[in-house]
């Protein structure tokens, strides 16, 4: 038991979380069909992740935090240029922007000196959910234990407050940004300001992407954010249902994933499955046998 | 010299444009458009397309930024009056695969007096529901709306519309690709509004019905081909100058 406190259970918990922020706001991306976007953001913030630990010269996470939040506007913005100046479809202007800003992000780490420290370039690929260790814990005890918790991973705490504003955000604007997404002309005429909820959603994709940073890294962050999102698309027509099974499925491709990458490898004598993979390939999983369960479903009301 | 003791004034046009011009990337859309509708009236707004009709009432609505001119509501700015206007935008404008129900679109139009930040009340949503009934929708205010007919959808857009309880109405094609149920269904509520003192503004496309329909209208091509009364600036010269070929009247009426 100590073992798992001590080595699974953060990791665990940490991958559980990541993907409930990721899946819920990904919601809001699926339903606008801007899921592409979730993709171009997860890239583009990493200068700015850089920038902010090289110049905090820590993990600290408040500075990555603006540093990514600065990155993904700055993304959109520049997306958006790029598309009326150069009158590109917004697939290929995204696909310029992000592209060059995660090359910008990858040359930051090597020039910064960051990879010297512990961000490196496979941490931004694949996530680093095994580093994420609480040798502080002794037993169960220590879950109720004000200083063994005060040793457990700082990217734990981070993830629980993104989670918490993006829950805070969706409980308080929900009305809102459920209008802005199906309709946004209709919500500028009625005064429900269409931009500034747009660029909530931004900023919210930044942040959750950041958070889930070291679970998934920035390029499977993407399956955290679709995945869980159609999974719940394909199942249900309405959208209270959507953000909740949206929600249980982040947590079955969480806990899933990393618990497949943990027990998995002894069976087939592995030396080791990669977590971040894992998840998404549950997440690619969950989809198709919500693709399957829906089409059953159909067939056997045409059927009936 | 003293002006003489007022009689009443005309009431304020329910829209006034003066001069107004649009254009998207340097490209003109709009050039120089003026038009007045009273109170009270259904006004057509007619042209080939890409006319610059669903452009005209997004600039007036100031959805998109316009290059010149003056927009004035029942004689005011639009940010003084917006609780007073409707608006409903083209049904392609939307993805009606969105997980909604045709209650949770109808209820949008309550939004305005639900106010941020809470969700909207039960008796709020009752006046979201009465606005389904009235297009006739009440047995279907729990589908997705992915389910409805076109005819359906574009009644969905009218009731939602409908609970803002607005005074004037801007739609962009509420007649576009709807069966006769759902056109007939549609034609008696903007007609009651009309008959309520309201104004109904409508982009419309079939030449065939609107002069049955509306009593005023504004003929545009990129600038005002005619404006004025259905009964005289509605003609056989001004359709041709619009369309660019002649369109004989007489299948219309």
């Amino acid at each position: 038991m100590t073992t798992f406190l001590q080595l699974d259970l953060v990791p665990l918990a940490a991958a559980i979380l990541a993907c409930l922020a990721c899946g819920l706001v990904g919601n809001l991306l699926l339903l606008t069909r801007q899921s592409l976007l979730g993709d171009a953001i997860s890239h583009a913030v990493l200068p700015g992740l850089v920038l902010g630990f090289w110049a905090s010269g820590s993990r600290a996470p408040l500075p990555m935090v603006l540093g990514a939040v600065v990155a993904a506007v700055f993304a959109a913005l520049a997306i958006d240029l790029v598309r009326r100046t150069a009158r590109l479809e917004p697939g290929a202007a995204m696909g310029v922007v992000f592209s060059t800003m995660f090359a910008l992000g990858l040359v930051l780490i090597e020039v910064t000196g960051a990879a010297s420290v512990d961000l490196d370039i496979d941490c931004v690929l694949a996530g680093q959910l095994e580093t994420l260790i609480w040798p502080a814990a002794e037993g169960l005890s220590s879950l109720l234990d004000a200083r063994a918790l005060a040793a457990v991973p700082r990217e734990l705490w981070t993830l629980l407050i993104v989670l918490g504003l993006v829950l805070g955000v969706l409980a308080l604007l929900w009305k809102e940004l459920r209008l802005v997404c199906f309709d946004p002309d209709f919500a500028a005429t009625i005064g429900f300001a269409p931009r500034t909820l747009g660029l909530l959603v931004l900023v919210l994709t930044a942040l959750t992407t950041v958070a889930a940073f070291w679970a998934v890294g920035t390029i499977l962050v993407i399956a955290a954010l679709v995945g869980p999102a159609a999974v719940a698309r394909l199942l249900t027509d309405r959208y209270g249902t959507q953000f909740a099974f949206s929600a249980a499925a982040a947590g079955v491709m969480g806990a899933g994933g990393y618990g497949a990458s943990v027990l998995l490898p002894p069976v087939f004598g592995l030396a080791g499955l990669n977590a971040a993979g894992m998840m998404a390939v549950t997440a690619g999983v969950l989809v198709a046998a919500a693709a399957l369960f829906s089409r059953l479903r159909s067939a056997g009301r045409v059927g009936a | 010299m003293r002006a003489p003791d007022p009689v009443p004034l005309p009431p304020e046009p329910a829209l006034a444009v003066l001069g107004l011009s649009v254009a998207y990337g340097g490209t003109p859309v709009l050039t120089d458009v003026s038009w007045q509708v009273p109170p009270g009236t259904l006004a057509a707004i007619i042209g080939p397309n890409g006319a610059g009709k669903s452009t005209f009432l997004k600039a007036v609505l100031g959805l998109i930024p316009s290059l010149c001119g003056e927009v004035r509501l029942f004689g005011r700015p639009l940010a003084e009056v917006r609780r007073r206007i409707a608006y409903l935008p083209q049904r392609a404008s939307v993805d009606w695969d969105f997980p909604l129900t045709a209650l949770d679109v109808a209820a949008q139009g309550r939004y305005p007096h639900a106010g941020w930040f809470r969700p909207l009340p039960r008796r709020e949503r009752d006046r979201a529901l009465a606005a389904l009934a009235e297009v006739g929708l009440a047995d279907l205010a729990h589908r997705p709306i992915g389910a409805l007919s076109g005819g359906q959808q574009q009644r969905v857009f009218l009731a939602r519309a409908l609970a803002l309880e607005a005074e004037l109405m801007l739609l962009d094609e509420p007649f576009a690709g709807v069966d006769a149920a759902s056109e007939a269904a549609i034609l008696a509520v903007l007609r009651r509004l009309v008959r309520e003192g309201r104004t109904v503004i409508a982009v419309h496309h079939d030449l065939a019905t609107a002069p049955a329909i509306f009593s005023e209208v504004l003929l545009l091509n990129k600038r005002v081909i005619a404006a004025g009364p259905m009964a005289t600036a509605f003609t056989a010269e001004a359709l041709a100058e619009a369309y660019g070929v002649p369109i004989p009247l007489s299948a219309a009426a």
